[in-house]
């Protein structure tokens, strides 16, 4: 297992953003992302649930999954970018694991997860 | 010989910078303190250079001829030395005893050479070190997988011929990486982000230097 220089690491720790929400696997988000079309920025939200959490710092990134016309779609965020311009925290999921892979396995009524509310 | 402004550093290992518009640069961070300890003159050596340090040494572990040169430079006892070959008038710009900064060196989009010392991979098998294909694994083949193959013909030439790829040593070679772009500069702290990756393992000594085939890469 190789480590992060203590230097490397200060300087993640400084290139990290600190206004996003905090937010954890099998939560519902909206990652509001900008996206260059030609020379028109824009932004597209991405709704989906988070199935995975890499936490490596400066170079964390966040797996939403969601199903749209019956295709499962995953997109892979980099947490800091400063592409992503806002990320909404929809609903709270009660999961019990850290990987939530099994997902893609399960459609409809399966695939849910449970809320936090409902418990 | 590559005579653009540069100097040696520790590659400290691997991260990642954010460009404004959110693209992802990967980058290699090298640390470098150098100190010019000395200096080589066309006049007395032939050739123009600075003797560089980078890194602290313990008195013990200095011999005394070292002692006395370091004493004479007014600098602590160096843990590596080396001699970076430069024009006059970059030697002129430096005294021994100063401080080799980045800033005065480099420019950030500046482009670099970095030349350092692969990972050693001692002795390995053709796949590896040549890219053979190697045998097939399935119809029947067997104890040939990672075979190199024929070696040659048989009566002509009746040798094998001169620098036939064989199995070896591979690595610890020295090695360059050509123009790669100085992404980030931070002379504070004495870091350099290089784009890509560059040779060697992490606290390895690595040389930077302006890109030769850029003209010293500024812009």
């Amino acid at each position: 297992m190789s480590t992060v220089h203590s230097k490397i690491a200060a300087f993640e720790s400084s290139a990290q953003r600190t206004d996003l929400p905090a937010f954890r696997v099998g939560d519902t988000v909206a990652v509001h992302y900008r996206i260059v079309e030609g020379d028109k920025l824009r932004t597209q939200v991405f709704r989906g649930t988070v199935i995975k959490r890499h936490r490596a710092g400066a170079r964390s990134t966040f797996t939403v999954r969601k199903t749209s016309f019956n295709v499962g779609v995953e997109r892979i965020f980099l947490l800091h970018s400063p592409r992503i311009e806002k990320i909404e925290v929809v609903s709270r999921g009660v999961v019990r694991k850290g990987r939530l892979f099994y997902l893609r396995n399960l459609t409809g009524k399966a695939a849910r997860i449970k809320d936090v509310k409902d418990i | 010989m590559n005579q653009h402004p540069g100097v040696i550093g520790k590659k400290l290992g691997m991260t990642q910078v954010f460009t404004a518009d959110g693209t992802v640069i990967p980058c290699t961070v090298i640390e470098s303190h150098a100190v010019v300890v000395g200096k080589r003159t066309a006049e007395k050596h032939g050739y123009d250079a600075l003797i560089v340090g980078l890194g602290e040494r313990s008195d013990k572990h200095t011999n005394k001829a070292l002692a006395g040169a370091y004493k004479k430079a007014g600098v602590s006892p160096k843990r590596t030395l080396r001699e970076l070959r430069c024009t006059a008038e970059f030697a002129a710009a430096y005294e021994p005893g100063q401080k080799l900064a980045l800033e005065g060196v480099f420019q950030e989009g500046q482009f670099v050479d970095v030349q350092g010392i692969t990972k050693g991979r001692g002795f390995t098998g053709v796949m590896k070190r040549w890219g053979f294909r190697g045998g097939g694994s399935s119809h029947g083949a067997h104890e040939y997988k990672r075979h190199g193959g024929s070696i040659g013909t048989n009566m002509t030439p009746g040798r094998v011929m001169l620098g036939r790829k064989m199995p070896g040593h591979y690595g610890s070679e020295k090695t360059s990486v050509l123009n790669q772009r100085i992404v980030k500069l931070l002379p504070e702290e004495g870091l350099i982000f290089v784009r890509g990756g560059i040779p060697g393992s992490k606290n390895a000594l690595v040389f930077v230097k302006g890109a030769i085939k850029k003209r010293g890469g500024k812009s």
